[in-house]
Parts: C-alpha cells; structure tokens; sequence
C-alpha cells in the first residue's frame, strides 16, 4: 500500500509572477500580523465581547479543516471501504488536508489571545500538569486537531521520502528515505487509521461546541444531533473538495483529469447529503421545530438558502446521466462546499444570536488576516506539488500523442 | 469484504450507542456547594448612585469611575449599574457575574482557567488561559470580557472579590469582609451572604410585600433560583427580567446537555478507543488481501 505511487512532480521553473505576488502579499500580511500581535485582537478585527469568535474562527478553523477533509473522506472510501481504485487520489487529498490542518492552526494561533501559553494545553496545565477538563468539546478539538496535523504529515511522508530516495545527493538521506518507506509498508495501516479516528472524532465535536452556546444559538441550529450533523457535512464537503481540487490542478498543471473516478465519487456525495437532509429534517421534526422554519425572520431565510445549497446538488448529482457529466458535476461539487461552509457559518456566527442589539461584521484587516492564510496555503501546495509527486503522473499531451 | 464491513458497521454502532445512552457525569453540578455564598440584588431598592461602581473598580484595581460611567461591562469593568426606561417603566440593573451553580464557562474552558471553588465562587487563573474566548460563548449572561486593546490580554469578569472576602492561607472567609460593590451600597440594594440565608431573605421581602415584585403570572420571582440551572447571585425586580437584560433560560444548567452529549460519545474512551481497533483490522486485511492478490 505505501509502495511507490504513480505520482511525479510536475517539475519546471516556479513561476515568476506568482512568486513574486505571493512574496509581497505576505510580507503584508505579517506586517498586519505583527500589528495584531503588539496592539491586540481589537485594532485589527470586528470581534467583540459578544461576537468573540468571527471569521477566523468560523471560517478558518472550522470550515477550513471541514473542506480539508478530502484525506478523511478518501480514506475512509479508499482503504476502509477497499475501493483501491481511489487510491490515485489520496495524496492530493492528503496534502490539501495537511496545509488545510496547519493554516488551521495557524489561525488559532493568530486568534487567541494568550497564543504563549498554547502549549501549556496538551499537559493539561504547566507547572500545574494534568489538568485537563473532559467536559470541554474544545479540549477534545484542540489535542485532536494537533495530533491530526501531525498524522496528517506522517502520513504525507512517502511522498517526501520518495523524492530523497530518488534523487537525493547525500547517501545518508538515501538510507533514511529507504528506511523510512519500508517503516511505512508496515505500520501505514495503523497511521491511517489515526487518521480516520480523528477527524471522526474532533470534526464532530466541532458542531459540540456551539451546544454550550445554548440560548444564544437560534433554535433551528441547535440540536443534539448537531456532532452528527457536522461530521456528516464535512465527509461531503471532503469528496466535494476532492473533486474540485481535482479538476483545477489537472487544468493548471495540465495533467490527465481522473474524470470516471470523480464521477463515480459523486455516489458518495449523494449517499452522505441525502442523509444530512433526512437527519436535519427529521430532527426539525421530532423536536416540533417546523413553524421556526417559517416564523424566524430573516433567520428562516437563512434556513431556506442554507437548505437549498444542499438540496440542488444532490438533485443535480441524484441522476446518473446527469452525474456523469462532469462539467455538472463539478459545479455541483461546488454548490456542496459552499452549501457545508454556509452550515458552519450559520452555526458560528449568523444564528448566534448573543443579545439584542448586538451584531458582528468582519473587519477589513480581519478577512485581510483570512486571506493571508489562504494565501500562503496555496503558495506551499504550489511548491510541493512542482517539486514532490503527490499529482497522478501523466501529463495531458503525452497521453493524448 | 462484506464481513468486514459489518465489522466496521457494529463498531460504528457502539460508538452511536454511547451517544444516546444516559449520563450520570452531570450529578457534580446539580446543586450549589454547603458553604456557598453569593449576593442578592433587590431592584426596587436601588437608587442608582453607582457607588458600587466606584467600588467595584477601586477593590479590583480599575481604571474609571462612577462620573464617567461606563455604557457596559468590559475589560476594565466587572460591574455596572444600568437604568432601564420605557413608557412609565424605569428600574436599575445591575449586572455582574452571576456564580451559576453549573457554569458555562468553567464547561467550556480547556485545561481549567475557570473554576469553581470554594464557596462556589468562580474564578480566572491567567496562568492557565489561552485566551480563546470559548467562556463568552459558552456564558448564557455574555459576562467574562475579553481586553481587545492590548497584546497581553487578561478575562476580565467579577469574582465576588475572591482577594477580599476569602482568606487563602486559612480557607476561611474573612470576619466581616464584603465584596466591594455591597460595601459600598448605601441602600443594602445589593447584599452579601450565604447562599441558603439570602434565598431566605429573598422569600420573607416577597413574603412581606408581594406587590412590590414581578413575577409571571403575578407570582413574584427570584431570579436566579432555578434559572439555568441556579445562580448564586439572586435578583429580585419589579418589571420582568428580560426587560433588565436577564434571557429567559431553562431550569438546567445550558452546559448539562454539551456536558452529556461529550461524555456520552467518549465514556471511558471505550468507543474511539473500539473505533480505531476495528479501523485498524479492516484496513489491515484489505492491505494483506491486496498483497495476497499483487502475489
């Protein structure tokens, strides 16, 4: 299974504008950072004592790594499932999830304010060690997300190992990489399936912790069932991304596009929506909540729209003619990132209703923050994928001659 | 193939099963300690001098004061008196922490900056917070304030002066020792005690004067007796609470359902633990299967 891969390096010069852009950009970037971290979380953002968490949050942390769950999702679909067929996939997906993981914590890093003490977490308190507080989703979230950035590479790691066996100069890097590929053949099983555990795990808790909004969280929102709900969307979100991430590499990097692969992907995503429609429905349901989805303003609204993000894709991917059309399908794929990100969005910031009176909209430097983020994850999965083989190897033109 | 799938099935199963199941991890939080103390706050009586103001700032150590009254609570400001207008309508409000007996914050923080401790008073340990703000979500009062201001940023929120009523070398309270804000209150609109006697308190002043107290349905309430699962700060008003800026909560605690919702998934850690042995196996088959197949 950790055998070589198929995958190459596109290989070739970076290219200059794109560098140069992204160098300047970034250099911004940590300038406002800078100022964030002197000045505080106020003069940068629009968060307030009742909107503490925003964008950064919201956006970065916890629609980030639910669209970085192509490695999950292909995992669970590749080796749990035994579809093998898959398997060309993985590493592109691995290596979304790894940067999407780390921006991640990044992000929290930028957004809390007490960043130094952060390590002081996974003791459980420092020089007073081991306390930890069971009762929080949050402590769950963070030690699961910091063990899953580290899965997240390890499990990335042939791909580096490959390229050092390969073409590495020094022989004691060599042997290492020769070392390291065989550790993988064995124990790879076990490494993925920590990979599959913890999103599983902290991807579902993530919806948890809106729960101790309580009140606050508007009813159509808040359920029981929402660690349910939340890991559900993100498994769809994961195939979702795949797709998309798919079809814009092989067009940027001009290689082959697995379209009968990603169209058969698509199954899954009907599977898993239609069962976060049922789910949501059902609870709505059960708890006697139908009239909140007509009496709640604006709010209802924002329901419907949130609804229907879901619902067209799976009416667009629900006939198999129309499905294996992949134009449709990749807008379609489109629709159900968004339909997942406006899900988590709703639940962290738009239903959140702390007081009367009181609203939140994100700064300029605030989504500029956001922007950096993303930036400098586009910028590092642009130079791995020229320099490592984590894409399927055939160029376009030479399976076309 | 398909046995393995059932495999992976049932474990899923188990892991379901714990998220339904009964939880008993929420006893802990069900009553206010014996020794509690707290405060209880008669609207009626207030006259709105905003000397507990002064006092709140001057006993924690605060910028401001009472002639530049602050709009709200913030990062330098743990208690504050508010008038409430409308029509023929007005009353003061004061808002502070309220020592719920089952807090959201000290549910929602990670490694335990918030506890509550003796007495059932509950407090901020800097040296264990990360800043993460997870206590102004998770507080049904929007209480703890968050310094935006600053690169070194403390919670800031009341403590019922914890560093004056409570003598740390002895675990005693102080003889006669009050929070700055009851100290200072001309009126006794705002008092200190024991948990049990204010509660008495409180009863004998509806008891006495019934008319003088809100309460739905005619039927005069403490605010604070069983809202949220109880607070150990107690109000009585003569408008509705939610006019003052109280939400309307359940008679449990709004972290008792997170609470049982987490430990049901992870009890004992036996289903992530069931979940990843199963995980394991089936993929190590699948591997060994593949391999059998390569030759």
């Amino acid at each position: 299974m950790a055998g070589h891969s198929h995958a190459q390096p596109v290989g070739g010069p970076l290219n200059k504008k794109f560098v140069t852009f992204m160098v300047i950009f970034l250099g911004l970037w940590v300038a406002v950072l800078a100022y964030r971290f002197i000045f505080g979380i106020g003069v940068v953002s629009g968060l307030t004592d009742y909107y503490p968490w925003g964008v950064w949050i919201a956006f970065d942390v916890v629609t980030g790594t639910a669209l970085a769950c192509g490695g999950y999702a292909i995992a669970i679909l590749c080796y749990i499932l035994n579809k093998g067929k898959y398997h060309p996939l993985v590493r592109p997906a691995l290596l979304t999830s790894a940067l999407g993981y780390s921006m991640a914590g990044l992000a929290i890093v930028i957004d809390v304010g007490r960043w130094w003490g952060v390590w002081r977490i996974p003791l459980g308190g420092f020089p007073d060690m081991g306390n930890y507080n069971w009762d929080s989703a949050l402590l769950e979230v963070a030690l699961c997300v910091m063990a899953y950035i580290g899965v997240l590479w390890i499990e990335l790691g042939p791909a580096f190992l490959e390229k050092w066996e390969s073409t590495s100069k020094s022989s004691a890097l060599v042997g290492f990489a020769k070392a390291g590929l065989k550790f993988y053949d064995k124990a790879l099983v076990w490494i993925i399936a920590m990979g599959v555990l913890l999103p599983t795990m902290h991807q579902s808790s993530l919806g948890t912790l809106m729960l101790l909004g309580g009140q606050k969280l508007h009813g159509l929102w808040y359920t029981p069932w929402i660690p349910l709900l939340f890991l559900i969307s993100c498994v769809g979100m994961g195939y979702a991304v795949v797709v998309w991430e798919s079809s814009l590499s092989s067009s940027l990097f001009k290689r082959e596009r697995e379209d009968s692969m990603l169209i058969s992907l698509s199954g899954a995503m009907v599977v898993v929506t239609s069962l976060y429609l049922v789910l949501r429905f059902g609870d709505l349901i059960i708890s006697g909540k139908v009239p909140l989805m007509f009496n709640s303003g604006w709010l209802s609204v924002v329901f419907w729209a949130e609804i229907g993000l879901f619902a067209v894709p799976l009416w667009m991917l629900a006939s198999k003619q129309r499905r294996s059309h992949f134009p449709v399908m990749l807008r379609a794929s489109i629709l159900l990132m968004l339909a997942g990100s406006m899900y988590r969005f709703d639940t962290y910031i738009t239903a959140y209703q702390p007081a009367p009176g009181q609203t939140y909209f994100p700064s300029f430097l605030e989504i500029f923050i956001t922007a950096g983020v993303i930036a400098l994850e586009i910028s590092m999965y642009y130079f791995i994928v020229k320099r490592y083989p984590i894409l399927g190897g055939v160029p376009a033109e030479a399976s076309a001659q | 193939m398909s046995m393995d799938r059932r495999t992976l099935l049932k474990g899923l199963a188990v892991a379901g099963a714990g998220a339904v199941a009964p939880v008993e991890a929420s006893e802990k939080y069900a009553e206010a300690p014996d020794d509690a103390v707290g405060m209880l706050y008669d609207a009626t009586k207030c006259i709105g001098c905003q000397a507990c103001v002064t006092a709140c700032k001057t006993a924690n150590n605060m910028p401001g004061n009472r002639y530049n009254p602050p709009e709200d609570l913030s990062g330098d400001t743990k208690n504050i008196i508010r008038l409430y207008e409308e029509a023929d309508e007005t009353s003061y409000m004061k808002s502070q922490c309220m020592h719920c007996v089952d807090p959201g914050c000290c549910n929602a923080c990670m490694i335990g900056a918030f506890k509550k401790r003796e007495y059932g008073i509950v407090t901020w340990d800097p040296d264990r917070c990360i800043g993460c703000r997870y206590c102004q979500v998770a507080c049904p009062y929007n209480i703890p304030k968050f310094q935006w201001n600053t690169g070194v940023p403390l919670i800031v929120k009341c403590e019922l002066c914890n560093h004056i009523i409570h003598d740390p070398d002895t675990g005693t309270l102080r003889e006669g020792a009050l929070p700055g804000c009851c100290q200072a209150c001309p009126k006794e609109a705002v008092i200190f005690g024991k948990y049990t006697d204010l509660i008495e308190d409180a009863k004998q002043r509806i008891a006495d004067r019934p008319e003088r107290y809100w309460g739905p349905d005619g039927e005069p309430k403490i605010f604070g007796l069983t809202d949220g699962g109880g607070t150990q700060v107690l109000y009585l008003a003569d408008l509705n609470f939610e006019k003052l800026g109280l939400p309307t909560l359940g008679d449990e605690g709004t972290a008792k359902q997170a609470r049982e919702i987490q430990h049901g998934i992870y009890r004992g850690f036996i289903a992530p633990v069931a979940l990843y042995g199963v995980l394991g196996l089936v993929m190590w088959r699948n591997s060994r299967a593949a391999k059998k197949e390569e030759g």
